[in-house]
């Protein structure tokens, strides 16, 4: 989510409401590519967890682009080989990436002081490290995207814990996922059923207001619903200890697998110095 | 301000984990001791609210439209640790699973936002709104400063870490390897973006909402109102600020005027000034028609390439209009000002409170 928008095109309530509908679909699409019979979807969420940090730290150590692009190679071969379309991986990864670094690494490519290409305003040093901005966006989250559509939400957040992350942050976190997605639909109603009543489109000022009295209700849904989920709790047991089911198990193919990434973790850290 | 992955150097990134795990551990220890189990699913509901939140684009004055983070507002609501960790969720979520943001640079955007921001907004509101009703305007204002002050500083940190990227990390032939622009591109680049446009988004939200909540429930401001209950257990009200600011933007929209001036002010002149013959009998004319040394001093010289400002001569290098590059100066200025102050006062209430507990 970038923090502003020249070129919104549409009103107030569609803009809202398709990026409303959009992150639900995003969150589903990935529950169902987690549910698939891939490689990725086989392993222990722990393994995926570890293997996509060590590839995203030699991708941000990486001083070769063409280390950055084995690594991406990598990442499309695990992607097709876990059932996970190009098409999605474009569509929610690349362009995202490819549009944000863009704008920055543009310029760059004329602004960066070094050797001229061909006598162009473009310097060898601008392309080399407009290049590698991008490469690096896309590669990073490529990676981030492949984990996220193989591996279901909550596994990835109790599989955080192999970092020590205090369990009580691994609950709100898992959590938050699962409202993120009610508040979402919440919204989405809200917002929908003000469209079906509009006749007119909105003013700047109108639209302001709608935005403004909508978070306000929101946050009366929210914490009105912070006391209902609190009440569930208290009456499933809960005394303020937390606790986290681990049933995670790590087969002859995870231990594999562990292996693989370290080994080429450590490859692409040692070729890309 | 999502700061993506491949923008920060890894060792950018561990010092931006290393500065934020002692805040989120404080964080922590603070929620788990203020309040009871019952702030569990509060936090995990305000870190998704957070989340909501920053996908409803305001329409703002220009044909423009922003997003407001929820920072102020979650610091107004449920105070700045509680804050801290709900909009750290919020930020980790949206990284991990719709790739706003980056998992390395994760460190870097909650310092920046959910840390910076949380601190920032809490000193701004509780000094603007001093020991105000609950549910005098003086909230909402206060409100909306947080807010503003808040994107302002997370912006103004991820500028300078992004930076100082090209300061230390180049590859043999000198291409930056991370963020490719120095301080003095990053900084304009995104305070023009954020002083203006995600500001106001951000103003918008925590001011509209505060004064949506002072007619709904009262009750939500009272967290962080520092003991005062409603409009008749109010303390001593402090002067109003309300014809202080109006002041504030008059003068702002009149600096402008300064472009009618002509001529340096005594002093300030640049080193190139001293080659500029008519710059020259202008330095002359008011120096009492002392003689103007024939080259530039060469301490002058060496020391005025150290730095170069931003908004040199309040005229920035990428704005065409003189008139708005003022203004832009001015407003820029102003704003920094008045949150150094801000911060300033805040600290010094602190520092009082921390006396006279200790007393």
């Amino acid at each position: 989510m970038s923090d502003f928008h020249p070129n919104a095109r549409g009103g107030f309530l569609e803009n809202t409401l398709e990026g409303l509908h959009s992150a639900m679909e995003r969150a589903l699409y990935a529950e169902s590519a987690a549910q698939r019979d891939g490689v990725l979807q086989r392993l222990d969420a722990r393994v995926k967890v570890a293997g996509a940090l060590s590839m995203l730290v030699a991708v941000a150590l990486s001083m070769k682009l063409w280390v950055i692009g084995a690594i991406f190679a990598l990442a499309i071969a695990l992607a097709v080989t876990s059932l996970i379309t190009i098409g999605a991986l474009a569509g929610r990864a690349w362009l995202g990436a490819l549009i944000f670094s863009g704008v920055i690494a543009i310029p760059a490519v004329f602004l960066t002081p070094g050797a001229p290409v061909f006598g162009s305003p473009m310097t060898v040093q601008g392309l080399r490290t407009g290049s590698f901005l991008i490469m690096r966006a896309v590669t990073a989250s490529t990676l981030i995207f492949l984990l996220a559509y193989s591996t279901p939400w909550s596994h990835i957040l109790k599989a955080l814990r192999i970092f020590r992350v205090p369990v009580v942050f691994v609950v709100i976190l898992g959590m938050t996922t699962r409202y993120i997605l009610l508040l979402l639909e919440t919204a989405h109603d809200m917002f929908l059923s003000r469209k079906s009543r509009r006749v007119n489109r909105l003013t700047p000022a109108e639209t302001r207001r709608l935005a403004i009295s909508s978070s306000g209700v929101l946050l009366h849904k929210t914490l009105h619903l912070s006391g209902e989920v609190y009440q569930a709790m208290q009456s499933r047991g809960f005394r303020g200890e937390v606790y986290l089911l681990d049933d995670f198990r790590m087969r002859s193919r995870d231990w594999f697998a562990t292996g693989a990434f370290a080994t080429l973790a450590a490859a692409f850290i040692f070729l890309g110095r | 301000m999502h700061i993506p992955d491949g923008y920060l150097s890894p060792a950018t990134c561990a010092v931006a984990y290393a500065a934020a795990i002692p805040f989120w551990r404080v964080a922590l220890g603070r929620v788990k001791r203020a309040m009871n189990s019952r702030q569990i699913p509060l936090l995990s509901l305000f870190a998704a609210l957070s989340f909501v939140i920053m996908m409803f684009n305001l329409p703002l004055p220009g044909g423009t439209t922003g997003h407001a983070t929820g920072i102020g507002l979650a610091t107004v609501v449920i105070g700045p640790w509680a804050a801290m960790i709900a909009v750290s969720v919020a930020l980790i979520v949206q990284a991990l699973f719709f790739g706003d943001g980056g998992v390395l640079a994760i460190g870097a955007n909650c310092f920046n936002m959910a840390i910076a921001g949380s601190l920032v907004a809490y000193g701004v509101y509780r000094l603007v709104a001093g020991r105000s009703a609950l549910g005098s305007a003086r909230r909402v204002i206060a409100a909306g400063a947080a807010g503003y002050a808040a994107i302002n500083v997370s912006a103004l940190l991820a500028a300078i870490e992004f930076g100082i990227q090209p300061i230390f990390y180049k590859d043999a032939s000198g291409a930056p390897l991370y963020c490719p622009y120095p301080l003095s591109v990053a900084i304009p680049a995104m305070m023009l973006g954020h002083l203006t446009i995600a500001g106001l988004a951000e103003l918008a939200i925590s001011a509209g909402v505060v004064a949506f909540l002072q007619r709904s429930d009262l009750s939500l401001l009272r967290s962080t109102a520092g003991g005062v209950r409603s409009h008749d257990e109010a303390g001593i009200q402090p002067r109003p600020l309300r014809s202080l600011w109006a002041s504030l933007a008059v003068l702002l929209v009149l600096t402008p005027l300064g472009i009618l001036t002509a001529g340096t002010a005594w002093g300030e002149w640049m080193a190139s000034d001293f080659a500029d013959p008519a710059a020259r009998r202008e330095i002359a004319a008011v120096s009492f028609r002392h003689a103007v040394p024939a080259h530039v001093p060469e301490g002058l010289q060496r020391l005025s390439t150290v730095w170069t400002a931003p908004f040199a001569r309040y005229a920035p290098p990428y704005i065409r209009g003189a008139l708005f590059g003022y203004l832009l100066s001015a407003m820029f200025g102003a704003g920094l000002i008045v949150m150094i102050f801000l911060l300033l006062g805040s600290f010094t209430r602190s520092a009082a409170r921390l006396g006279s507990d200790a007393a």
